[in-house]
């Protein structure tokens, strides 16, 4: 490190320096000083960057999430530009099948993604994940990200529907995972109205009789549709009891119901 | 009509993890009275006795954080702090030296001497200084070197980079906007746009991310309101949503999980524990319990005079939106009302989140007995969690209070009373009497 130092300090940006900014990563690769100045190097000395991408990856292999490794990582892709997608792809799906929820990863996959495209396969990759682990939220949260931004799919509202089917199969194969029932509150985010008037949505969500099919309504939208109060707040009463880790958010979510006129 | 499949890995790792606090749980109650008082005590003294021996030395292992010293001082100090201890004179002024080597000359701070500064390592050096107190501490901060460091990171989207050509994240804005704020430097130029971005980052689960984009996130979601609420922009955030969100992440072991489906994580105590301390300092500066259910919309059945014109104090006598010179923060939202609220003659009410059910966790759970705190059973003590989980335990056991000069009620110290730590404030994480100090340092009054 003291090598490091001094040729940092004079600022040399030589095949050196740069052999030297290798050996002070291996040391320490959360030294983002030492990363910085190897990108210094690099652009000096106009390195191949390909060559450096199979560094990373070394470095990675042990360092997954590693904050400096993954803004690296993107610097050089930036570069590299499209030529590079695909193979990126592909390594970032290598890094999640070890560890299928690693925030870096699936950020970097973003960023690669609006930086370079390749969203052709993504939802397939997705509806992978989530095939392997329906319980998987990182997953979730990439077709989110793939439905609304996809430049291939047409927009939310064009998939909506297919998304919805989507979800409610997997409410019903797994009512307790709380991730299709998130996804399909953010399908209609903004527009509660069309998610109420869901048939598909209602016949699974709420039980068959109409009182409770408003009742859950009024939970969802009590600032917009002033319904029957008195069985919004029947819900939240049940709700504080079957769900009492969270009674006093219960409580609370009652004490917000509009008054019943 | 549940199918029965063979359990998913995120169900699998689930289930062994409740196994395991379940089964410390049930040897918990099932122990007599007295073992029952034990277990529930906050080891301080060998918490204490961990945190100083890791100021003193680091053994060779810790290298891997030598581009993070100051954050090790931070969650060290802070943490002796939060139990009310002292650490020996000596050592505090080796540590201020040690930081003012940290301080870049053209303003902030990095992982150590010589190294790039950085906006986290700025974050943790500011706070261990405040947190340090006196005159030394705190004028060894140099406030306008570090503006110009700020302004230098602030990016065109609104965020910050952590330091020269570095990464963009929420985690940037807030830890720039904190300290700013702290120091009394914030103005328009490093909030412009900041709002934007955060919004941006809010994810249709509620809670939000790292980037735009990326997974709803305990840690993002902690430092992108905290920065809203720092900018007097937290009402452009779907409140509602965010409060639902994170409610649902406290999960049956008591403690709270850092993303929808994953596994429960002492530090979360604060992450997320620490956001409910933040929705209860708005509430109250607001008059009412009155969170917007959407579209900004007050929906509180009772509509109020008096709540009208405190809402608008909290957006406009406050508001950052005025203009004023750069370094005037007499316009700056008055953070004072959100740590330090004077009683507005309300009945106490139940804080959102489970309170006991954290503070079970933490001391059955995340206590190691020989000092210092961690993830979860199985895991290893480190300084990080200690902090956090602390931190945590400070908001649980305040989280019923609205007026933080009186102690609170013993119902709601789990444990013997003794376990009560001291109060932070919730925005910047530090000691509140600490905060305050400074507060009068950098703002003379």
């Amino acid at each position: 490190m003291d090598y490091f130092r001094a040729i940092y300090k004079a600022d040399e940006r030589s095949p050196r320096a740069l052999r030297l900014t290798r050996r002070a990563i291996h040391l320490n690769p959360g030294n983002y000083t030492v990363w910085h100045f190897r990108r210094l190097v690099l652009e000096a000395l106009n390195t191949d960057l390909d060559e450096e991408l199979d560094f990373i990856q070394r470095i990675a292999n042990s360092n997954s999430k590693n904050y400096q490794l993954w803004h690296h990582r993107r610097w050089v892709i930036e570069r590299l530009g499209s030529n590079a997608r695909a193979k990126e792809l592909h390594l970032i799906k290598s890094i999640l099948s070890l560890d299928v929820k690693n925030y870096h990863a699936w950020s970097h996959r973003q960023w690669v993604l609006q930086a370079l495209g390749g969203w052709e396969d993504e939802l397939d990759y997705c509806q992978q994940l989530l095939e392997q682990d329906i319980f998987n939220n990182s997953a979730w949260n990439q077709r989110y990200f793939v439905v609304t931004r996809s430049p291939f799919l047409g927009g939310l509202i064009a998939v909506r529907a297919s998304e919805v089917r989507y979800s409610v199969e997997a409410i019903v194969a797994n009512p307790n995972n709380e991730c299709p029932w998130r996804y399909l509150r953010g399908l209609y985010k903004d527009d509660i109205e069309s998610l109420v008037n869901d048939r598909e949505i209602s016949s699974v969500c709420l039980k068959p009789s109409q009182e409770f099919r408003d009742a859950v309504v009024a939970l969802w939208t009590s600032d917009t549709h002033p319904l029957d109060a008195d069985l919004a707040t029947a819900i939240c009463d049940i709700l504080e009891h079957v769900d009492s880790l969270r009674a006093s958010y219960w409580i609370w979510r009652k004490n917000k119901l509009p008054i019943a006129a | 009509m549940e199918s029965f499949t063979s359990p998913t890995v995120t169900q699998r790792d689930q289930i062994l993890v409740e196994q395991q606090v379940f089964s410390i749980f049930k040897t918990f109650y099932d122990m007599p009275p007295s073992s029952q008082s034990f277990m529930l005590e906050l080891q301080r003294e060998n918490h204490v006795e961990y945190l100083t021996n890791g100021l003193k030395q680091l053994g060779p292992s810790f290298c891997v954080l030598d581009a993070n010293r100051p954050w090790i001082c931070y969650w060290i100090l802070h943490s002796i702090a939060l139990t009310d201890e002292f650490v020996d004179p000596e050592l505090e002024d080796n540590t201020i030296d040690f930081l003012s080597r940290c301080q870049d000359p053209n303003g902030g701070y990095g992982g150590g001497p010589g190294q790039l500064p950085h906006l986290a390592t700025t974050y943790a050096a500011v706070n261990s200084l405040v947190t340090l107190g006196g005159d030394k501490a705190l004028s060894s901060i140099n406030r306008e070197k570090l503006y110009s460091f700020m302004r230098q990171m602030k990016d065109a989207s609104g965020g910050f980079r952590m330091h020269d050509g570095g990464e963009i994240d929420v985690r940037a804005c807030y830890t720039a906007i904190s300290v700013a704020s702290l120091l009394n430097i914030l103005d328009d130029e490093l909030v412009q746009n900041v709002g934007n971005y955060i919004l941006s980052c809010q994810t249709y689960e509620g809670g939000i991310s790292g980037e735009p984009g990326s997974e709803a996130h305990g840690g993002y979601t902690f430092c992108g309101l905290a920065t809203m609420i720092l900018i007097n922009e937290v009402n452009r955030l779907d409140l509602s949503s965010l409060i639902d969100w994170v409610v649902f992440r406290q999960g049956v072991e008591g403690g709270f999980q850092g993303r929808t489906n994953k596994l429960v994580d002492g530090c979360y105590s604060f992450w997320q524990g620490g956001i409910f301390a933040l929705i209860k300092r708005l509430n109250s500066t607001k008059g009412e319990r009155s969170i917007p259910l959407g579209d900004g919309e007050d929906s509180t059945a009772s509509s109020d005079a008096t709540e009208e014109s405190s809402n608008k104090d909290l957006s406009q006598g406050g508001s950052h939106s005025e203009k004023g010179d750069h370094h005037d923060t007499s316009s700056r939202v008055n953070v004072d009302d959100i740590s330090h609220n004077s009683s507005k003659g309300h009945a106490k009410v139940d804080p959102l989140f489970n309170s006991l059910a954290l503070q079970q966790y933490i001391l059955l759970c995340s206590q190691d007995l020989n000092g210092g705190l961690r993830d979860k059973p199985g895991k290893s003590r480190d300084h990080y969690h200690t902090c956090y989980c602390l931190s945590g335990l400070s908001v649980c056991q305040r989280s019923w209070s609205e007026d933080e000069d009186a102690p609170p009620l013993p119902r709601a110290v789990l444990g013997p009373y003794s376990n009560l730590l001291e109060p932070i404030h919730p925005l910047y994480n530090v000691v509140l009497d600490r905060y305050q100090e400074a507060h009068e340092f950098f703002t003379g009054s």
